[in-house]
């Protein structure tokens, strides 16, 4: 990819743990000074390393109850944090609520117009299976950017039709006011095949549809649109998902995540 | 006293602001108005015209002796639960499984209460009382146990329809809270707009703004209805016998506000302290929960085990880990009520505790 930096120093090749981090942060590229909120080991990583390479002028918690401006190992509680300042949970709602920020949430099913569930599968009711509930979701989606981790690429994630809808996708939010339309973006979907981003159509009129960005290295086109249950926007052009550069290498490995807790939830 | 208390009090609002002007040296009328009762007289009583510096501001541990007529409002869990009854509305503070109120908990679990409806941002008292059959509805921000993200008995509640549920937006149900302790009928959100929780919830009703929007557009927000809490349950790190609560740790989470929303409010605590003492170990941004808000004090030493309370403790993982396993075996769980959940008071249930800790 164009934004691919050789290193000649790069230690040994990027595993895709460190790949899916990487394509994590580059959805914070550009945010500038908003509060980068991830939520899950692999997200955070991908946030605290975006701050600490292109975007360091974002502000993150340290997954309690303050902001921290230094760079905090994934899982490491003890820590020492450069606190700068106080959020408790309750000030979160003030930061939600005033659109700057830009959260990376998990997605247990996600649609083609980016509905996400995180609720419950099955009727919501009597749900077969009760999942983490609506959350935070449905407030996130239409104050700010939201970007979407799905470790597990596969028809049963990638559905044709959500069972419940947490987070609201393009559709959803289609026919509501101008101030939500203005603030709600599903910035990238990454999943451990692909990287996904929603592709507006010409004349603007019908909903943002899902559309395949980048393939993660080994990883064919056709593999992505099998696992997907929807038809999938396919580029004529697909490029690979970019390699971690070294520096974001030794980040990642010596700095963010030295347990090499990431791995967890790729079977590791 | 007190009513001539709360007459200064309304008057504060707005004198406060005009002394806060001409002394400088006082945050707002509370200030001023304490120095009228003269709980803070003496030389250093504020004048107008005079500005106190910086450097003397600060507020240590006082040495004066509490007033009398102060009601003491120390009570035992079993007083708190003689209070509440069947069919009671009841908020729960904390957050997850974060400084909950389990002692008063585990005495609605072995009380005779029950049809309750329970808001909070649950933790384990919602698997707990669902459970045990205590809960006809609870109302939520979400149910989890934090290293657990979701609560075991909370879930197969669900799953088994065993209980009715109010799930709200996180934020959402904060306004909820909110509107309740303002006593206003709801606050507008747009939170819930084009996602399911309007669906899941037939009886949330939007309003439009009465205002234009800059493209002249009335537009429609998510009206979230004031709770109405009969009784809220709070746990403090410390407290006076007045009422007078303290958080120490990170996050009073909404506490305060669980306590503004209610009809009554109990607080248990760590340790009762004397009032001249809560600046002991915090800071004045620590004493949020005013007495006027709180109707009975109950003295809890590990009063929110198994869950958190910093910095007095932390969470006891182990015995979540054993609570959360009780959702798969009921001869467990069977277990886990009877040395638990009915140990007949706090004090025995702190025995039982020790005593696992040693055979350990």
């Amino acid at each position: 990819m164009a934004d691919l930096k050789p290193d000649a120093n790069q230690p040994e090749e990027a595993t895709i743990d460190e790949i899916c981090a990487v394509a994590i942060a580059e959805a914070f590229r550009g945010d500038g000074e908003i509060l980068c909120n991830p939520i899950g080991t692999t997200p955070i990583i991908g946030g605290r390393l975006a701050r600490a390479t292109f975007e360091p002028a974002m502000v993150m918690t340290d997954a309690v109850a303050v902001l921290a401006a230094n760079p905090l190992p994934v899982g490491d509680d003890n820590a020492e944090r450069l606190v700068e300042a106080w959020m408790p949970y309750r000030d979160m709602f003030d930061v939600v609520w005033s659109g700057r920020r830009h959260i990376v949430m998990g997605a247990s099913q996600i649609d083609a117009h980016g509905n996400q569930n995180l609720a419950a599968i099955g009727d919501w009711r009597r749900p077969k299976a009760q999942l983490l509930g609506l959350r935070g979701a449905p407030g996130n989606l239409i104050n700010h950017a939201t970007t979407y981790w799905v470790p597990n690429h596969s028809t049963r994630s990638f559905v044709l039709s959500v069972d419940v809808v947490s987070g609201p996708g393009y559709d959803r939010v289609a026919p509501l006011s101008a101030a939500i339309r203005a603030s709600h973006e599903i910035r990238r979907v990454v999943s451990n095949l692909a990287v996904m981003d929603f592709e507006s159509s010409g004349s603007g009129d019908e909903p943002r549809r899902m559309r395949l960005r980048s393939v993660h290295p080994g990883v064919t086109v056709d593999e992505v649109v099998e696992a997907t249950g929807f038809e999938l926007a396919v580029p004529d052009e697909v490029p690979e998902s970019r390699l971690p550069t070294g520096e974001e290498l030794h980040l990642i490995r010596e700095v963010l995540d030295p347990q090499g807790y990431r791995k967890a939830e790729f079977g590791g | 006293m007190k009513s001539s208390g709360s007459d200064d009090w309304v008057g504060g609002v707005g004198e406060g602001a005009t002394e806060r002007t001409l002394t400088a040296g006082h945050r707002d009328g509370s200030h001023n108005l304490t120095d009228r009762q003269g709980f803070r007289g003496g030389p250093d009583s504020p004048t107008v015209g005079r500005v106190t510096p910086p450097s003397q501001r600060s507020y240590a541990p006082s040495t004066l002796p509490a007033p009398d007529g102060r009601p003491d409002k120390r009570m035992t869990e079993d007083d708190v639960v003689a209070r509440l009854s069947s069919g009671m509305t009841i908020g729960i503070g904390g957050w997850g499984s974060r400084r909950k109120p389990m002692s008063l908990v585990r005495a609605i679990a072995r009380s005779e209460l029950t049809d309750l409806t329970i808001v909070c941002y649950g933790g384990p008292e919602v698997g707990i009382l669902s459970t045990l059959g205590k809960v006809r509805r609870a109302v939520y921000g979400f149910v989890s146990l934090d290293s657990i993200p979701l609560e075991p008995h909370f879930r197969q509640a669900r799953q088994q329809g065993t209980i009715e549920v109010t799930e709200l937006d996180e934020g959402a149900f904060y306004l909820g809270l909110l509107a309740a302790a303002h006593r206003v009928p709801f606050y507008p959100t747009r939170a819930g707009l084009g996602s399911d929780m309007m669906l899941m919830n037939p009886d949330l009703a939007t309003v439009t703004s009465p205002y234009p929007d800059a493209d002249g557009v009335h537009e429609d927000l998510v009206a979230i209805p004031a709770f109405q809490l009969d009784a809220s349950l709070i746990h403090m790190n410390r407290a006076d016998a007045a009422g007078n609560g303290q958080f120490l740790g990170p996050d009073l989470y909404f506490d305060d506000l669980f306590a503004k929303a209610a009809t009554s409010t109990y607080l248990s605590c760590e340790k009762v302290i004397a009032t001249g003492d809560l600046l002991a170990e915090g800071s004045l941004h620590t004493l949020k929960i005013p007495r006027l808000f709180v109707d009975g004090v109950v003295e809890s030493p590990r009063g929110a085990h198994f869950t958190e309370c910093p910095p007095d403790y932390g969470r006891d993982e182990a015995f979540q880990r054993v609570y959360a396993a009780t959702a798969k075996d009921p001869e467990a769980w069977r277990a886990f009520v009877d040395r638990w959940l009915e140990a007949p008071s706090h004090a025995e249930y702190l025995e039982r505790l020790d005593a696992e800790g040693e055979g350990a």
